[in-house]
């Protein structure tokens, strides 16, 4: 598991400091501390709540509640399957199936070696493409579970 | 502002803009049904999450229901609460509900006080008919004072209103969602890691068995038949005047005598009163405040003022998680719980001769924070702590029914000596206001060796949150702050940290809402606050009728200090009377 560095907290201290107020932020303020450390592990949280003034119970509360948020380090490649109403009645769910099997980790999981994880997501507001994959910022349209393999390769070194 | 006027029911009503349909209909005698919503107005809390849907009434001109508890009225508007159609939703409601709620209820112990079985009852549900397996698990979480049943938490959010609005101690929220959602510390941590100050109010408001006490009456029961044991009972100053209500009485029904007889019936072999050594912190933390006081007015820089009452344990904790940089302000004087048990293995057990381990000490009290205190390391000796067991005054009431008594059936008693000879003083510890009170009076003779002419100080009464007065004791002016509820303790702590303008001396703070007489182990009030205001004149009834009202002048002090301790802040009294605090990081 990566380290949480000093120069990360401090980034992220200096994204709240710039904020003319913190009132109502906090969901933004999570949004930036994510994108900073890749997830939200406990000591990120506490340090969120001391900095915003708000007790760590409800930061995280609000953690808890969206299903963007995570506790667990995200791999190098994330790939996010779309299980939103269209994609989903295109065979999403055997799609994500492929992954799981091919990687040998559940939704939410990461792999030892640190290199994938999967996550289920909502919309991702391209349903003329479904089912939608995307593996970091790169959109995959109309996958179908033998194609699994061959995306994986694309990112194995 | 001006009134509205609404039909509800086809009565007419007149009422102030702003208030809710539920508040226009309790005017006119209907009483809407509710769960979540709970309006404590003299805490001012008021729980509108409108969550549970259990209020909708029908609203001529809209749609869809509206939940009566959220929804303020308008002129002319038409409201109905008892439609086919809002009865039929009504019930399906709370059919969702139960549905995935567990079935316990013939082992769970809000059974007989659960406000969603009372609905259940109310509506004739025989069966639920939407079913499908129970969707959350979560476990237990045990503290010494509190236990967490998620399983059973309906989402209302009262706790979570009490916890973070009313309290400001942020120790709970809701996590997670759709069936997983329940409230909880932060990462799902025992609530031992978390700040919460185990002040048992999330426990007086839950509607449902997933905020109960720690219940210990079987270990109460263990020691009773011991023969080896000499077991020791204290009874807090506010359980006299709550425990009545647990058997029929009406609130505030001082039930002092009965209550030492139930012990006696249950077998206690020796039954005391806190309020004892509730006298016995006042000359020790009395002496104390007039110690740093006059070190203070003398310009020594090393003391602080104002110096804060310690008697309540939820407030420990919130000073020693919430507040480090205060740590050193609160007297060092144990509470009387403490105080109690470390001088009934000394000085009593010294006089009858029996080694400390020999005595089971029980505390009844109206508190659930008391549990956690007695556990606290510091409290005992060799591992054998001052205090063995804490109850509530509803085990109490539980205890002394399983025994097949009625309270109201019994002959008054009076309590034994030498620990059970008390004063006025001592049992105005129960209410907001009576520590410093009876601080004050002893205080005051001490400072000036004169005798104080009305000991009722009226100015230091009532049921604000905080509340400022000034004393003057024979020139020299006492400033005293006063604070229940630990929203409003939190106050007068920041205005302390800014440098105390006001110039406060002393402060007395008692975590909970109406202090100890609305503690979290005290006889479920649901919602009405009128119970705790009846307590409070219950109090000082008792405190009127006491023959002696200052506790320097109880006897059984002044002898304690003339043949064991010496004299207050004595060598002994510090290593009998006196603790520490430690700061806490918690989450």
């Amino acid at each position: 598991m990566a380290e949480l560095k000093n120069e990360q907290f401090n980034e992220l201290e200096q994204f709240i400091d710039s904020m003319s107020s913190t009132k109502g932020e906090l969901i933004r303020v999570l949004h930036k501390a994510q994108e900073i450390f890749g997830y939200l592990p406990k000591e990120v949280q506490k340090f969120v709540a001391k900095k915003l003034h708000v007790s760590t119970a409800k930061v995280f509360g609000v953690v808890s509640f969206y299903s963007f948020f995570t506790m667990t380090p995200r791999g190098e490649h994330n790939i996010a399957i779309c299980l939103g109403t269209a994609c989903y009645v295109r065979g999403a769910e055997k799609v994500l199936d492929a992954f799981k099997r091919e990687l040998n980790i559940n939704t939410g999981e990461t792999t030892k070696d640190g290199k994938f994880s999967i996550t289920g997501v909502r919309c991702v507001g391209a349903c003329g493409l479904a089912p939608v994959v995307m593996v970091g910022e790169k959109v995959y349209g109309r996958v179908t579970p033998d194609m699994v393999k061959d995306i994986l390769e694309e990112y194995k070194d | 502002m001006s009134d509205v006027k609404v039909t509800i029911d086809g009565k007419e009503v007149l009422v102030p803009q702003g208030s809710t349909i539920l508040q226009a209909a309790r005017k006119v005698g209907i009483s809407i049904p509710t769960l979540c919503h709970l309006d404590l107005h003299d805490t001012k809390m008021v729980n509108k999450t409108a969550s549970c849907r259990v209020c909708v009434v029908e609203v001529e001109g809209r749609r869809n229901l509206a939940p009566s508890c959220a929804t303020p009225v308008v002129d002319g508007m038409v409201v109905r609460t008892n439609t086919v159609r809002v009865m039929e939703a009504r019930k399906t409601i709370i059919e969702l509900l139960l549905s995935d709620h567990p079935k316990e209820c013939l082992t769970c112990a809000k059974s007989g006080k659960c406000e969603l079985q009372d609905l259940s009852e109310k509506f004739g549900l025989r069966e639920v008919r939407i079913t499908g397996k129970s969707q959350s698990t979560y476990k237990k979480d045990y503290s010494e004072s509190i236990i967490r049943d998620m399983d059973k938490c309906i989402m209302c959010r009262r706790c979570e209103t009490m916890c973070n609005e009313v309290q400001t101690v942020g120790a709970l929220s809701a996590i997670n969602r759709g069936f997983e959602a329940v409230v909880s510390p932060a990462f799902e941590s025992p609530l031992v890691d978390t700040v919460c100050t185990h002040c048992g109010q999330c426990v007086a408001v839950c509607p449902v068995g997933a905020l109960t006490e720690n219940d210990h009456t079987w270990k109460v029961l263990d020691a009773l038949a011991d023969p080896d044991k000499i077991v020791v009972a204290q009874t807090a100053p506010a359980v006299r005047v709550a425990i009545g209500e647990e058997f029929g009485a009406e609130p505030g029904t001082i039930v002092t005598g009965k209550l030492v007889s139930g012990l006696k019936s249950i077998g206690f072999d020796y039954v005391f009163d806190t309020d004892f050594t509730a006298d016995l912190t006042i000359m020790e933390e009395g002496h104390e405040l007039l110690e740093r006081l006059e070190k203070f007015l003398a310009g020594d820089k090393d003391v602080k003022l104002p110096i804060l009452t310690s008697c309540c344990p939820a407030w420990v904790n919130f000073i020693e998680s919430q507040f480090p940089e205060l740590i050193d302000v609160p007297s060092t004087a144990k509470s009387p719980q403490q105080m109690f048990g470390s001088i009934a293995k000394s000085y009593f057990a010294e006089k009858l001769n029996v080694p400390r381990k020999k005595m089971v000490v029980v505390s009844v009290m109206p508190c659930l924070a008391k549990k956690y205190e007695a556990s606290r390391e510091e409290f005992s000796v060799d591992g054998n702590p001052d205090v063995d067991i804490t109850i509530s005054t509803r085990e109490l009431a539980h205890l002394i029914k399983q025994f097949n008594l009625d309270l109201n059936e019994l002959e008054d008693q009076e309590y034994d000596n030498p620990l059970g000879i008390s004063t006025g003083a001592g049992v105005i510890f129960g209410t907001t206001g009576g520590v410093i009170e009876a601080a004050v009076r002893t205080a005051y003779e001490i400072k000036t060796g004169k005798e104080l002419e009305r000991v009722d100080f009226k100015q230091l009464r009532g049921f604000d949150g905080v509340r400022v007065a000034s004393v003057d004791m024979d020139g020299l002016v006492l400033n005293i702050g006063i604070a229940h509820g630990l929203g409003n303790a939190r106050q007068l702590l920041e205005e302390i940290k800014d440098g105390n303008p006001r110039n406060l001396h002393a402060i007395e703070i008692m975590a909970c809402p109406g202090g100890c007489i609305g503690g979290g182990g005290q006889p479920y009030h649901h919602g009405d606050s009128s119970v705790l205001k009846k307590r409070q004149e219950a109090i000082y009834q008792v405190d009127r009728e006491m023959k002696i009202r200052k506790s320097h002048e109880n006897p059984a002090i002044i002898e304690l200090y003339e043949t064991y301790l010496g004299k207050p802040l004595s060598e002994k009294s510090h290593k009998l009377l006196h603790t520490h605090y430690s700061v806490k990081d918690k989450v």
